[in-house]
């Protein structure tokens, strides 16, 4: 069994996540995109449990918890773009330069 | 013993002496007698630094160190009295090796013997009430603490002078006396007066110094040592053909040069009526115990190498002549003057003209007794005088008068300090003068011959005219009108009490040496490692002692005829001329004028030129170039400091600010430019894993 393609597929994926990340002014669309590249991580997790035929599931466990932590992260994130949208009214990331002091 | 490891050695020493010696080692006493120099000295020091801060600015430190040695030379007076001591304590300080001489070690040492506990006690005596005397005295003086540091120094460079058991340190305290005189003459800097007096008592002293070192070279070489033990040593042992005898007359006759100089001998006594610039009580102690003592000490201390034929003995014809001298001229001399305490100048040159004559008439015992009686009065004396200058503002008799009914008790301590001078009975006075008298009579009857005849009349017209100017120096003082312009008064008792202390030996240490009846003085001086071979009176010279106080009662009775008057007469009287010896007299015998004139200003002028030459082309050129080449270092310093140093800070800061102005533009503050950096980063970091 080859791994090449579903390697393939989670750069491809990471790649359009980073891409996201970086262009996206929506801090939603922003968050959408740290998804995807949750998912290319796990997609590789799976792929290379398979390919070393682990009889502890250990890569499927792992892509379970980073789900899991996904579900989190976005609840939180969420959470926050939407109380900053309460009070900026607007959700752009561009007008977000609170860091800066 | 010689070459023992530095400050190893604390013992008595008696290596070169040839016999066991017959006294007392004196115990612990004696041993602990280091002191005696050491206390003044450390203190002259500790008073310049704290004296101000300390009770009564100092005077309490020095007044105690002076009765610190007036209370231990007393017990080792007494002690030497009960039984005679001798002892010779040394530290060395260095083992330098062999010289051209042997062996050169530096010796510090304290001799306690009749002698030097005799001039104990009486700098320790005198010195405190002298040092009690001076807060009153100088009360209000600027430079009180100073005084009293150098009063103290003074004092302690004598009690080396007397400890020293070698020429070294004899020298080396002889010096010390020297310096601190200069400082206590000059007291009163201010006047230009004052400090050519103290340079002239320095200079004059340091003439007579090149003796006593050239003197102290020869007997050095000579004898192989320093050491007065082993010079009498030798002294008493040898037969005559050693190097020492072969050239005793020279070193002889240099100490004795050395001696005249701080003795204030004639002809080099000019300095000692000028040293009268200094306040009252350092005329009082440089006279009575300390420095004018200093020469005759070194007679007494080096007796036995004049005393003995093969040695030295032609110089005491030297030294009895120059005494003789000495008591005549500065006698005369005193019959003049108008400045009380130039009266008591020459009063003192003549009275030491009496010991040295004494000494070089072989009589130890009697020219040491006057040393010691005369010590006592005339401290009273001039702390009398002080008194009255104190009182009346002036030093000039011809501002005084009557102040017999103003000043009582400094009336009747100086006069009973005049008898004792004048060698009225039973005053100290006339014991000891009355011995020396019996000495010289001796002398001129064994040996002394028609010089010592000569001396002797010498000696009891001295009498007479020493009679005569206190007599009149009384009378201008205290008797007549007075006739200045202050209001007289009876000085404070921190003045007269110690007056009256002196009074008491003026009138009672004669009792010491009663010819025929008490030897105390006599024996007690006796206790020397080598005996000093003196001849001193055993039984009292009736004839003698009857023409001594005759010739003073003609002198005071010639005095009464001339000055006991009423003011205006006294005035007439005073100025009483002797057509051919007054102008001489006035003149001080033109030996002031002669060394000013033949000896001082030709060598001034161009000693003067030839340092301002010096002065002007090497030293200045040598300070000139310090300072170009000093100008040029900073130049140069200046130059690295301005482009190294501070270029290096200057670039470092530089750096700093743009470096920071660099990293400032990545802090935008916005998420994704940070993710981007972080991105960005993880690939940089990945790829170079990757690569390397």
């Amino acid at each position: 069994m080859l791994i090449n393609q579903f390697l393939l597929l989670g750069a491809a994926l990471f790649s359009l996540g980073v891409y996201g990340v970086l262009t996206r002014k929506n801090a939603v669309l922003v968050l959408l995109s740290v998804e995807l590249m949750l998912a290319a991580v796990n997609i590789n997790l799976v792929a290379f449990d398979r390919y070393f035929v682990d009889t502890e599931a250990a890569g499927q466990v792992f892509a379970l918890f980073v789900i899991t932590v996904a579900a989190a992260e976005v609840g939180i994130g969420l959470a926050i773009v939407l109380l900053i949208f309460r009070v900026r009214k607007s959700a752009n990331v561009d007008e977000f330069d609170l860091m800066k002091l | 013993m010689i070459g023992t490891p530095i400050f190893d050695v604390f013992s008595t020493l008696l290596a070169g002496v040839n016999h066991a010696s017959r006294f007392n080692d004196g115990g612990a006493l004696a041993a602990g007698a280091w002191m005696i120099p050491v206390v003044p000295m450390v203190m002259a020091f500790l008073i310049v630094f704290f004296g101000k801060r300390s009770p009564w600015k100092g005077w309490v430190m020095a007044t105690g160190t002076m009765l610190f040695v007036a209370i231990y030379g007393m017990a080792l007076f007494l002690m030497n009295l009960v039984e005679g001591i001798t002892y010779q304590g040394s530290v060395w300080l260095s083992d330098v090796g062999t010289t051209a001489f042997g062996v050169l070690n530096v010796e510090w040492g304290w001799m306690v013997d009749g002698l030097s506990i005799m001039m104990y006690f009486l700098v320790g005596v005198v010195g405190v009430l002298i040092f009690w005397y001076a807060r009153g005295y100088m009360e209000d003086d600027v430079r009180y603490t100073w005084f009293f540091a150098s009063f103290t120094l003074f004092a302690g460079g004598m009690l080396v002078l007397v400890s020293a058991p070698n020429l070294i340190q004899l020298i080396v305290g002889w010096e010390l006396v020297g310096v601190s005189s200069y400082l206590l003459i000059g007291h009163y800097w201010e006047e230009h007066q004052n400090s050519s007096a103290a340079i002239k008592a320095f200079m004059t002293n340091k003439v007579a110094d090149v003796g006593l070192f050239v003197g102290a070279i020869i007997i050095g070489v000579s004898v192989g040592s320093f050491r007065f033990s082993e010079i009498l040593g030798v002294v008493e042992g040898e037969s005559g053909d050693s190097t020492l005898a072969k050239y005793a007359f020279w070193a002889g006759l240099a100490i004795f040069i050395g001696a005249m100089g701080k003795s204030a001998q004639f002809p080099l006594h000019v300095w000692l009526p000028d040293a009268m610039a200094g306040p009252t009580p350092v005329s009082a102690l440089m006279h009575a115990a300390t420095m004018v003592t200093a020469g005759v000490y070194l007679i007494g201390r080096l007796f036995p190498f004049y005393m003995n034929d093969l040695f030295a003995s032609d110089v005491r014809t030297v030294i009895i002549i120059v005494g003789a001298a000495t008591l005549l001229l500065a006698g005369l001399l005193a019959l003049v003057q108008d400045d009380i305490k130039r009266v008591l100048a020459y009063s003192t040159l003549s009275q030491l003209g009496y010991m040295t004559a004494a000494m070089g008439a072989g009589a130890y015992t009697a020219g040491l007794f006057h040393l010691f009686t005369h010590g006592f009065f005339k401290a009273l004396l001039f702390l009398g005088a002080g008194s009255i200058i104190h009182a009346v503002h002036s030093n000039n008799m011809s501002d005084m008068g009557g102040l017999r009914k103003y000043m009582p008790r400094t009336f009747w301590t100086f006069l009973i300090g005049s008898f004792a001078l004048a060698g009225i009975f039973p005053l100290a006075g006339f014991w000891s003068k009355d011995e020396i008298l019996a000495s010289i009579q001796y002398d001129a009857s064994h040996g002394g011959g028609a010089v010592a005849s000569t001396v002797l009349v010498v000696a009891i017209i001295g009498a007479f005219v020493t009679a005569l100017y206190m007599t009149r120096t009384v009378y201008l003082t205290f008797f007549g009108k007075y006739k200045g312009d202050a209001h007289p008064h009876e000085s404070p008792k921190t003045m007269t009490l110690p007056m009256v202390g002196l009074t008491i030996g003026a009138v009672g240490l004669g009792a010491l040496n009663i010819p025929g009846i008490t030897t105390w003085f006599t024996d007690s001086l006796a206790a020397r490692f080598v005996a000093p071979g003196d001849h001193h009176a055993t039984s009292i010279e009736w004839v003698l002692a009857i023409i001594g106080t005759a010739a003073a009662l003609a002198g005071i009775a010639l005095g009464y005829r001339l000055w006991h008057r009423d003011a205006a007469i006294q005035r007439d009287r005073d100025t009483f001329r002797i057509p051919v010896l007054y102008p001489l007299l006035e003149n001080k015998y033109y030996i002031d004028d002669f060394y000013m004139g033949n000896i001082i200003r030709p060598v001034r002028g161009p000693l003067a030129r030839a340092v301002d030459w010096f002065n002007s082309h090497i030293i200045d050129s040598v300070v000139n170039g310090a300072g170009y080449l000093a100008r040029g270092l900073g130049k140069t310093v200046y130059l690295f400091d301005q482009r190294g140093i501070d270029g290096v800070i200057n670039v470092s800061g530089f750096a700093a600010s743009f470096a920071g102005g660099m990293l400032r533009l990545f802090q935008t503050g916005r998420v994704q430019h940070y993710a981007i950096m972080i991105f960005a980063g993880t690939v940089f970091l990945v790829v170079g894993l990757i690569i390397f």
